[in-house]
């Protein structure tokens, strides 16, 4: 399946390795098992990494001891290049962002403040100290005006973890550790906060660990996942799409579960996707410009453009004369980052057979059929690896 | 001669033990701090170490006051040095367990993320645990205030300073009106500090811990 949505770039020879993990080992005192058990894994440069499995299976235990809040009983890390041992763990600390589910802010702390704890033990001079941190509240959509004095008590929890990722990003470092950093946000909010979350790395660029135990956050985040079994073992370590299309025999095509053909759809963003026409009329045509139009065409509705080419409605087509109806309103069409799998999910939200897809400024790019996504479903299911005999990806 | 009159005649003794009894308070208090505080930091992490610096903290409570004040006698012989010793032990207690409460209360999420922004162990230590074990150290501090300022009328026995020294005059002239009136003064000057210091106290709690650290 041709890897073209995510911008992974395929074998990976291009990509320098930000942090390698080598023979990692970890038994904690009083264990009969290693929780960390001889990992070996590269994590390219500039990409996002998703570490997912079951609960206790050693993510969090890998996180910490890439930056040392815990020290391996055998086996090294390399940070770009280096044994991360070489320099104090603090000073290393430095330069890795690291966010947790509980958030883990400063209580007795502002916004602010939290924000600029690693600018300032990095020794950054007050001005730009103070800048840093307004840029990183503007990253992260929350006014510096509003929320720089706010104390975290103040904030919402999703507000909370975007303060936790500004604060992590700081020192303005390579690489970000997240462990399951939306993981106590409820779905709707979670959503948007990983939507954000991928506008924020398109523009920073940075190595990202992300740890969830969530097979569809994993997809969605991630370049590539790491599927962990028991004892930190790595089970898969792929693209989402060759994990989708291809899961490691046992554990792993039962974590994918079932649904793994639908969820492939989450991999292809509409922007990527060539979409096929539909009749359109101008909101001003008169009688007679949309009775030609409907005549004009085999659809059941015509697509009615507003100012700019912004779709605004639908016009049913009906009777053997192929009358114009009613126009009916159409409220948020779809952009260009939605997925395959959001386009469904609208149709199926408003019960309709079809969606409208705009571009990056709202014009009016063409139209999703739910056949087309059906057909979609069920070729990839059957194991058909082509993705180009319906919609052809660009 | 009625309380007033003996009080116009005598009220800058009153005034004089007063402020001594605060001064033998609050030094012992400071000492309390300056040895508990870091006994805590060091031991609240690790179980037996704590608890053991909480059982010696617990006995030295159950022991008599008299008897703790006579014994230090011995190797310090009168006056304040016993009183501020004995008192700095009772101040132990209070002390000791609410450091070592209000940092073992903390979030370990925030402490962990403390460390993992890069801050070293004493950094952490000063600028996080102590700041957020705050309020509960200056409980510790309220009820180890009220102890001592109860405990420190035992002073005068080993002639340290205070307002013990009036009730102890006053025990010396029992039977005469005069007897009644110092242990008046020195009951009075006690209440009055205790509810002077509490006043201090929440104000102090006011202006250190605002809002944002409540619910
Ligand atoms: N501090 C610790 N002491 C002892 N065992 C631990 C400690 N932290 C984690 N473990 C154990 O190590 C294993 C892996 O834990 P963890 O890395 O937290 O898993 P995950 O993040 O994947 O849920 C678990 O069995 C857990 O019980
Ligand atoms: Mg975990």
């Amino acid at each position: 399946m041709p890897d073209v949505t995510r911008g992974t770039p395929e074998g990976g020879a291009a990509d320098r390795t930000m942090i390698r993990l080598d023979a990692l080992t970890k038994r904690y005192p009083g264990q009969s098992e290693a929780a960390v058990d001889a990992l070996t894994l590269d994590i390219p440069a500039g990409h996002i990494v998703t570490f997912v499995g079951p609960s206790g299976c050693g993510k969090t235990t890998t996180m910490k001891l890439i930056n040392r809040l815990i020290e391996p009983t055998s086996g090294r890390v390399h940070l770009d290049g280096r044994d991360v041992t070489e320099v104090p763990a603090p000073q290393l600390r430095r330069r890795i962002g690291y966010t947790i589910q509980q958030g883990g802010l400063f209580p007795h702390r502002t916004v602010a403040d939290n924000i600029a704890t690693v600018p300032r033990l990095l020794g950054w001079d007050r001005r730009r100290v103070g800048e840093r941190v307004d840029e990183l509240l503007h990253l992260v959509g929350l006014d510096p005006k509003t929320y720089r004095r706010r104390y975290p008590k103040q904030l919402s929890g999703g507000q909370q973890q975007r303060v936790g990722v500004a604060r992590a990003l700081g020192g303005d470092p390579q690489v970000m550790l997240m462990d399951e950093p939306f993981g106590a946000i409820d779905p709707l909010n979670r959503e948007a906060l990983q939507n954000e979350f991928l506008r924020i790395q398109a523009a920073v660029r940075k190595t990202i660990v992300f740890v969830t135990h969530d097979m569809d956050e994993a997809i969605k985040m991630g370049d590539r996942i790491a599927i962990f079994g028991d004892n930190g073992r790595v089970l898969q370590y792929d693209t989402p799409e060759r994990i989708l299309a291809d899961p490691a025999e046992g554990f792993v095509t039962e974590f994918i579960g079932s649904g793994a053909s639908v969820r492939r759809l989450s991999l292809t963003r509409l922007e990527s996707v060539v979409l096929p026409d539909w009749p359109t009329v101008e909101e001003t045509s008169d009688g007679e410009t949309l009775r030609a139009a409907a005549r004009g065409s085999d659809r059941d509705y015509l697509l009615v453009l507003g100012d700019g080419r912004r779709p605004v409605g639908w016009l049913p087509v009906t009777g053997e004369d192929r009358r114009p109806g009613e126009r009916l309103p159409l409220l948020s069409p779809l952009g260009p980052r939605d997925s395959l799998f959001d386009a469904l999910d609208h149709m199926l939200t408003v019960n309709a057979s079809a969606a409208a897809v705009v571009d990056g400024d709202g014009r009016y790019r063409g139209v999703v059929e739910m056949d087309t996504l059906r057909e979609l479903i069920n070729t990839r299911a059957a194991g058909a690896p082509s993705s180009s005999d319906h919609l052809q990806e660009a | 001669m009625t309380f007033p009159e003996f009080f116009a005649e005598n009220w800058t003794d009153v005034l004089d033990h007063t402020v001594a009894h605060a001064v033998l308070v609050l030094q012992s208090l400071g000492l309390a701090v300056l040895i508990g505080v870091p006994v805590s930091v060091l031991t609240y992490r690790t179980g037996a170490p704590r608890a053991a610096v909480l059982g010696v903290a617990g006995l030295l409570l159950t022991i008599p006051s008299y008897a703790l004040f006579g014994l230090l006698i011995t190797p310090l012989g009168l006056g304040s040095a016993p009183s501020v010793v004995a008192l700095t032990l009772y101040a132990l207690l209070p002390v000791v367990r609410n450091t070592i409460v209000g940092l073992r209360e903390l979030d370990p999420a925030v402490i962990e993320s403390a460390h993992a922004m890069g801050m070293g162990r004493m950094r952490v230590l000063v600028t996080i645990e102590l700041p957020l074990a705050w309020p509960v150290l200056l409980t510790g501090l309220r009820v180890a205030t009220q102890l001592l300022l109860g405990i420190a009328a035992i002073a005068a026995a080993v002639n340290g300073p205070g307002l013990g020294n009036l009730i102890l005059d006053g025990l010396a002239t029992a039977g005469t009106p005069f007897a009644v009136y110092l242990t008046i003064e020195g009951v009075a000057g006690i209440v009055l500090l205790a509810v002077l210091f509490d006043a201090l106290y929440a104000i102090v709690n006011r202006f250190t811990t605002p809002g944002r650290l409540g619910a």
